[in-house]
């Protein structure tokens, strides 16, 4: 088991005969990823790294059979590749493209959730379940298929996440990452919901930062409805006030969205908290350990990493 | 991005929100005839207003009362040309290149009220309330029930009920009340209109007169929105941002100065915030953040790293690149072009060492690259090893 994604997730990326759409769609297919075409409108009937393109998301889902797609479109034209996707009957959209208007998610987030499509992005790296299937951007050899879930806001420092843990042996279900931006299609208590549910996930790393409160309602969350451990670290810590930091949802303001107040809510919640970026990978091991010391001496299968 | 004073109320002014009457002046000269004019018109005393892009203008001196145009020509030549420094610039202020001078006229009662976007609700949010005048965090740590909130719709704005809802618990007037409610909705409909990220009034004055008149006005804008409002973007002023941030800008780099000695050269946002923070827990002040970007060129980490060497404090600087898109080899490459480049034309740059941490994608090639070159490159193999090595080659 794993979220969302799986061997059987049949892909269609919008964008597909773009520089960034043609690179990736040929990283995903190489990853393993059933890449069943692509869709650049006026391109219909071409051929990018053997899969058709097709004109239109309607066609492409009616001629496929894909059930998720990936958006690598410019900025102006990514709110409508959305809805087309979800109007296509795409239950899985996973949008990379970065610097969509804030105002614009807005709109979008309650067409959404009437529809009950699951929208991961905008401005992430995607998601990936290790082995089996990878939509998105993030270097695939870095992941390795075991229990731990991940969950983040970040794009590189996820990948140092992943790294840690990976190099510590402890494998990953499935890594989510929920984007940048202050309004995202999916938040950490979405992904949480999922990974709380999935019995191949036996504990859980959230990567947050400054801004916003999404950390605080994760905390809130994991308090009353998470069983399993959660191991989290919240990148900002040095940044000044006003001050936006990279991601437009990373910006301190208002007095709230502090790393520190962040941190103390998610201990609050009985959630580890890595000191230092460096030590997420540890702290998931100590944790890990501590957590299923009785498993690790009984049995085999609590053993963070799946052969 | 944010916008001056003047330039939010000549948008007030386009939606219909009252202000004091008032003209911009960049030179003393100019703040003569135009205090003059609002003389003429009945007013006798003016305020003198500092254009810079940061609050708590009256506690750093840049907002003066004035009564008589002669006055008001001596404070501008005062203020035209001074770095103001308040609470909120930092202490290295912000120059001023203008002032605003408007009418006044006695107030009775200062209220708040802005427009944000609610990010867990998805939602633009007006905030308002009857403490006005003061920072509106205050507010909201001493007296949170004076705080007033109400979501709209991102797509109608807000309602003239909604609207009138809030006014009616700010004040029992109907007069007044209806003024307000025309304000909210003004504030939505701009907000909503113009891509704002803050809409903000504080404070929102009902006058002596009767009037409800924005004293202040503050608009900023969201980024990612600019390119549907040519006429917002032209209102961008560089002079208001920090030199290493515009330049930065120009090159899609996203740059943020701090006060720290470790110049810090990173790909992705949260990656470049942790490197922050790991300096910091190794006992070291990082000089910026510096975000090169997910697919950055060759071109792209040699400008990045010119930026961090014109920045006189940097003592050390450390690369920490986690390869996904970005090629360790291709940083690699920019990190000698950059070197290379200022090399001849800065001794200093030989005497700075720069410990460079790569990983990911093509780092043996990356790493070939630089053990290949003479420079003063220390490696490090983690992280944390990185940030250690850093603290230690700024510390000497």
């Amino acid at each position: 088991m794993s979220i969302l994604v799986d061997k059987n997730t049949q892909v269609l990326v919008q964008g597909i005969t773009g520089a960034h759409g043609s690179f990736h769609a040929k990283q995903m297919i190489e990853y393993g990823t059933q890449i069943v075409g692509g869709v650049t409108p006026g391109k219909g009937g071409e051929k990018v790294e053997g899969v058709p393109v097709f004109n239109q998301m309607k066609e492409a889902v009616e001629k496929t059979g894909a059930t998720a797609s990936v958006i690598y479109v410019p900025a102006r034209f990514a709110v409508d590749a959305i809805r087309e996707a979800g109007e296509a009957g795409i239950k899985l959209i996973v949008c990379i493209t970065e610097g969509i208007p804030a105002l614009e998610m807005a709109r979008l987030k309650e067409w959404l959730l009437q529809k009950k499509i699951v929208l991961i992005g905008p401005n992430c790296p995607g998601i990936i379940t290790p082995g089996e299937c990878k939509i998105g951007i993030m270097p695939g050899y870095i992941h390795q298929r075991g229990s731990i879930g991940v969950i983040s806001r970040s794009g590189t420092l996820t990948y140092e996440a992943v790294w840690q843990l990976t190099q510590r042996g402890l494998g990953q279900s499935t890594c989510i990452g929920i984007g940048g931006d202050a309004i995202v299609g999916t938040s950490f208590v979405d992904a949480l919901k999922h990974f709380e549910k999935d019995p191949e996930t036996k504990a859980v790393v959230l990567i947050g930062e400054i801004g916003g409160t999404a950390e605080e309602e994760a905390a809130e969350f994991i308090e009353r409805h998470v069983s399993k451990p959660v191991v989290a670290f919240i990148a900002g810590r040095m940044a000044p006030p006003g001050k936006r930091m990279g991601h437009a949802g990373a910006i301190i303001s208002g007095g709230s969205g502090k790393a520190h107040d962040k941190i103390h809510r998610l201990k609050k919640a009985g959630v580890t908290v890595a000191p230092s970026p460096a030590l997420i990978g540890e702290t998931m091991q100590n944790v890990f350990a501590k957590a299923y010391e009785l498993g690790k001496t009984s049995s085999s299968k609590m053993y963070p990493t799946r052969p | 991005m944010n916008i001056h004073e003047y330039q939010a109320k000549e948008i007030f002014k386009r939606y219909g929100i009252p202000t004091n009457p008032g003209a911009l002046a960049k030179t003393p000269e100019e703040a003569h005839p135009i205090t003059a004019r609002l003389a003429q018109a009945g007013s006798s005393i003016f305020a003198v207003k500092a254009q810079i892009h940061a609050g708590a203008r009256g506690k750093g001196g840049g907002i003066k009362l004035v009564k008589s145009p002669e006055e008001a020509r001596d404070t501008t030549k005062v203020l035209i040309g001074k770095t103001l420094v308040t609470p909120q610039t930092g202490p290295e202020g912000k120059p001023v290149d203008c002032v605003l001078i408007e009418a006044t006229s006695p107030l009775l009662k200062e209220y708040y009220a802005s427009i944000v976007l609610d990010r867990s609700e998805a939602k633009p949010c007006l905030i308002a309330s009857e403490a006005g005048g003061i920072e509106i965090e205050e507010v909201a740590a001493r007296e949170p029930e004076k705080i007033l909130k109400t979501h709209f719709s991102p797509f109608k704005g807000m309602t003239s009920e909604e609207a009138h809802e809030v006014a009616r618990k700010l004040t029992k007037d109907p007069g007044q009340a209806q003024t307000f409610a025309q304000v909210f909705q003004a504030m939505a409909k701009l907000f909503i209109e113009l891509d704002a990220s803050l809409v903000e009034i504080n404070p929102l004055a009902l006058m002596a007169s009767g009037e409800i008149i924005a004293i202040d006005a503050k608009i900023n804008f969201d980024d990612n929105g600019l390119y549907r409002h040519p006429e917002i973007a032209a209102l961008y002023d560089p002079r208001q941002e920090d030199p290493r941030e515009v330049e930065a800008k120009k090159i899609d780099l996203s740059y943020v100065g701090l006060e720290g000695n470790i110049g810090c050269i990173v790909n992705g946002a949260g990656l470049a915030m942790a490197t922050m923070d790991i300096i910091k827990y190794a006992g070291g002040e990082p000089a910026n953040f510096l975000d090169v970007g997910g697919g950055a060129s060759k071109e792209k980490v040699a400008a990045a790293f010119k930026i961090i060497l014109t920045d006189p404090k940097v003592k050390a600087i450390l690369v920490n690149i986690f390869g996904g898109i970005m090629r360790c080899d291709v940083v690699a490459e920019g990190i000698l072009a950059a070197v290379h480049e200022l090399g001849s034309s800065k001794d200093a740059i030989s005497r700075i060492p720069i410990v460079v941490r790569l990983e990911g994608t093509n780092v043996k090639e990356g790493r070939a690259i630089l053990e290949k070159s003479s420079l003063n490159l220390i490696s490090a193999s983690s992280f944390e090893e990185a940030a250690e090595k850093v603290v230690e080659a700024a510390s000497k």
